[in-house]
């Protein structure tokens, strides 16, 4: 509807459309505080409904989220808050902050788009883990299949950006430091493909299934104190071009010169928590020493 | 502003491609993205991309069998020019690195679909589309494309002359997600919008939470008609818990299908005598939902995927990440167990109304991948085609937006192709925007005609004006309004669909939209505000799922996906015609387009589809 006033000329019309207006504001302000009323019906029905929720669950489950937000002066200080949320069997880590989300506080934060494993962008410090949080069960998080508690918190050694989002800005420059996209030399004509044998297509296949969540480079305690360190994540992109067999000699020399860098493939001490923590199960520690020894074998430089 | 040659809007298969082609040009080209590019829905997909490679094979058939696939909705032009380009594109992917899944002699491996004629579906593992998407991106990388990633695109620059014939794409406006500013952004050579698929209008989807239409509802509100929007792919093996898809590569490679009374009913009760598991999506899915109405699901909900006798090696070897799955969201071992599915909101054959080079009727705009329609899918898409159309009409819609002379499109676009205008279809609410002034339900594009700097300053200002808004009143949060409408969509325009059924949804989808007037972003942050984000997504759900009820209605008759209750017939002699849904200032105008069914050397004569 239109409150909007027309010019008038005379002054029995003015008369007239002020009086008008006057029904018509009148009118736009009972609209506006019946809207008001709706509204707080509206809200209160969601809360009411989200507390039934709860207390007729059969088990609920307690989420401690961490929250930040640089910019609300209450939230200036990082917190945990509780939402207590009803538990099903097959609820993932994700499903339960969604409904945390979605019936107690819209302004809870975190990343989230497939809920399978593929997009890796949430990947959350769960229970003092990293993990997937749509591929994490809630029940397997439990102690005796009771799941009490879960601590939901963002990728530990990441700037936080707001609640569970980190800068991803420093992963992303390292994995593209080691020129990740395959660089061919003699490529054939038309629609001759290059052949790749399956032996070869094998030994880099786990390589190929990094998703880019940054798991690895934050359980990584060597990136943790060096952050030139390339990490777990792109030395394993730099594998997965060095082993394709498509790929020329001199490519995979120009390769390890990359990885060989003073913060390259020498700075790993093997203790295997981006393997231990890797949601595609991708043996990264295995690629990283493999290279080591690539690099050993073609040209061997300490640092 | 930021200004560029071409912007694409999206990060995913088709998206990327565009920016390459683009680049490859010779054009300034940037992509603008609401997720990381690896991130994108297209990481997802699994089964492969049809390309007609071998001998014994070849394009003519695969464009026989689309358009047999299609149930003779899609367009001839178009069918031809994916089968005709997807070979060169796929063996481009290779010669780009993509790890294919290989033969023996280290060719590319291929294998069956359903409803292909020759195993032509080229594949990696079951993550294709993982692959696809990585190796595209690395591919962006090598080039040194500009990305703005996390910028979530909310409103296009658009002139605002009556006739969306007559309308220009100047640019578009985005969120910074992660600063929360506005920016705008210039285009002199295009906008193409590549923002992939809408499965967030339903409950049980096998799309991303980012599915959410936002490209369809932006270039409908510009005046672009939504083509075939009734069209809905519900895919029959998706886990019954979350959604997730399991790939058709499953019953490609020998999987079968039973119901509780154990019985390989696809053969067994008569649903497609001669291919079974491997029929078409379309009756696949309506066969698992027939079994359990009947009484023979499993808990009533479900039927049984059986991949076991295949063989641990087998299913290792090309199925792996299905185990993986089957696993991690329904706690099932596919070696030792049948898997639980049942079909769920899979694509979306309609959409954004283009030509094969990938323009809309609103110069300047274009459109690549699930959120477009060139109607190559008609009215059900074969399994292995959504890859190679991502790429066959991301790099045309690239190329064409660079200035390639792309020749004349054979396929008309806009109001003047309408054969006939749908007058009194029965429709028990109005659809289309609601009165109240509000910039969020302001209807078509700009406000100006003026040059394209202020084309672009008038729909930031506009959008400026929408976001301050939502921020600043008190309201209701979107998630019951989505949650709400993905009910209605799930309970009435879903596989199986009936007038009364479709009414209601309208009346639903009228409340949301009523109640979406009242909506408001609680988060007072502008630093990553995904409240703010997934409220103006859910308004575009709205509309998409609008189009999608409508013209589920207006169409009685039963063609590929699009099943009625009340007409168990394909009605070649009346409905051999798309459906177009346009904005027209808030108010749906539903019109129609002819069939091409003319193609190169032939015309494809309609004949009864049978599997």
């Amino acid at each position: 509807m239109s409150t909007g006033i027309t010019e008038t000329e005379t002054e029995e019309e003015q008369t007239e459309a002020v009086g008008a207006a006057r029904a018509a504001g009148e009118s736009a302000y009972q609209q506006a505080r019946m809207e008001k009323k709706e509204i707080d019906e509206a809200n209160r029905e969601a809360r009411r409904q989200a507390r039934e929720a709860v207390e007729n669950a059969d088990r609920t489950v307690e989420l401690k989220v961490f929250r930040y937000d640089p910019e609300v002066p209450e939230k200036e200080e990082p917190r945990f808050d509780s939402f207590p949320v009803p538990f099903s069997k097959g609820m993932t880590v994700l499903d339960a902050l969604m409904w945390a989300r979605d019936h107690y506080d819209s302004s809870l934060t975190f990343r989230h788009s497939c809920r399978q494993a593929v997009c890796g962008s949430d990947a959350l410090f769960v229970n003092g883990k990293q993990r997937l949080g749509c591929k994490t069960q809630v029940a397997d998080l439990a102690e005796q299949g009771v799941p009490s508690t879960v601590r939901i918190e963002p990728l530990p050694h990441a700037e936080v950006v707001k609640d569970l989002v980190v800068d991803m800005e420093h992963f992303y420059d390292q994995m593209e430091s080691v020129e990740p996209y395959f660089q061919d030399e003699d490529t054939p004509d038309g629609l001759n493909e290059q052949r790749q044998s399956r032996e070869n297509r094998e030994k880099i296949k786990m390589s190929t299934r990094c998703i880019w969540c940054g798991a690895c480079m934050s359980s990584c305690n060597i990136a943790a104190g060096d952050n030139q360190y390339l990490g777990p994540a792109a030395i394993n992109k730099a594998y997965r071009f060095a082993m394709d067999e498509r790929e020329g000699e001199d490519l995979t020399e120009h390769r390890l010169n990359i990885i060989e860098q003073e913060h390259g493939v020498w700075r790993c001490q093997t203790q295997f928590s981006c393997t231990e923590v890797c949601p595609k199960d991708i043996p990264l520690t295995e690629h990283i020493q493999a290279l080591k020894r690539e690099a050993v074998k073609k040209n061997l430089k300490f640092w | 502003m930021h200004e560029h040659d071409v912007i694409v809007v999206g990060g995913g298969g088709a998206g990327l491609r565009a920016a390459i082609a683009a680049h490859e040009e010779g054009a300034d080209v940037a992509i603008v993205t609401k997720l990381h590019p690896v991130r994108s829905h297209t990481g997802a997909a699994e089964g492969g991309i049809n390309a007609a490679l071998r001998d014994g094979d070849d394009w003519t058939d695969h464009a026989y069998d689309t358009m047999k696939g299609s149930d003779y909705l899609g367009d001839a032009p178009a069918i031809e020019t994916l089968c005709q380009d997807s070979p060169g594109e796929t063996i481009q992917l290779e010669h780009w690195g993509m790890p294919f899944s290989r033969e023996d002699d280290g060719r590319v491996s291929q294998r069956p679909f359903g409803g292909l004629s020759f195993p032509r579906t080229t594949y990696a593992g079951a993550e294709t589309g993982h692959h696809l998407l990585h190796t595209m991106y690395e591919q962006v990388v090598k080039r040194g494309i500009t990305v703005y990633d996390e910028y979530y695109v909310a409103n296009l620059a658009v002139t605002d002359h009556p006739d969306p014939e007559d309308r220009e794409c100047h640019g578009c406006i985005a969120y910074d997600i992660k600063s929360g500013d506005l920016t705008a952004f210039k285009a002199t050579g295009g906008v193409i919008l590549a923002t992939g698929g809408d499965g967030q209008a339903f409950d049980h989807t096998t799309n991303a939470v980012a599915n959410t239409g936002d490209g369809p509802a932006m270039a409908y509100r510009a005046g672009v008609p939504m083509e075939d929007p009734e069209f809905v792919q519900f895919h029959p093996t998706t886990l019954p818990s979350t959604g997730v898809l399991i790939s058709e590569g499953v019953r490609g490679e020998g999987g079968i299908l039973y119901n509780s009374e154990g019985e390989r009913f696809m053969f067994e009760r008569g649903y497609a005598n001669n291919d079974g598991e491997l029929a078409s999506r379309d009756v696949v899915s309506r066969a698992e939902l027939t079994e359990v109405n009947e009484g023979r699901g499993i808990e009533d909900e479900y039927v049984y995927l059986d991949m076991r006798h295949l063989g641990e090696e087998r299913i290792v070897d090309r199925l792996e990440n299905i185990l993986h799955l089957a696993e991690d969201f329904e706690g099932v071992d596919g070696l030792e167990e049948p898997m639980p599915v049942k079909p769920g909101q899979h694509y979306h054959m309609g959409g954004i109304e283009t030509n094969e080079n990938g323009e809309t009727c609103v110069s300047g705009l274009y459109a690549a991948g699930e959120c477009a329609c060139v109607s190559v899918h008609g009215s059900n898409r074969l399994g292995g085609n959504a890859l190679p159309e991502l790429i066959v009409f991301g790099a045309r819609a690239g190329y064409h937006a660079a200035g390639r002379d792309m020749g004349e499109a054979q396929i008309q676009t806009g109001p003047s192709a309408a054969i006939e205008h749908e007058t009194d279809l029965d429709t028990p609410v109005s659809p289309g925007a609601l009165d109240r002034p509000d910039p969020d339900v302001a209807a078509d594009g700009g406000a100006v005609t003026a040059d394209p700097d202020a084309v672009v300053e008038s729909a930031l200002e506009t959008e400026r004006e929408r976001v301050e808004t939502l921020m600043e009143r008190d309201g209701i949060n979107h998630a019951e309004i989505r949650a709400d409408l993905q009910d209605a969509m799930t309970q009435w325009v879903n596989v199986f669909r009936e007038k009364e059924g479709l009414q209601k949804a309208l009346e639903a989808i009228r409340e949301c939209r009523e109640r979406y007037q009242n909506v408001a972003v609680a988060d007072p942050s502008r630093t990553f505000n995904t409240d703010l984000i997934h409220t103006i997504e859910t308004r575009n759900l709205i509309d998409v799922a609008e189009t999608i009820t409508l013209g589920a209605l207006a169409r009685d008759e039963f063609r590929g996906a699009h099943w009625r209750a009340e007409h168990q017939e394909r009605d070649d002699e009346h409905w051999l015609k798309h459906t177009m849904i346009a904005w027209n200032d808030g108010s749906p105008d539903l019109y129609y387009t002819d069939v091409i069914l003319e193609g190169q050397d032939k015309a494809y004569e309609p004949k009864i589809r049978s599997y």
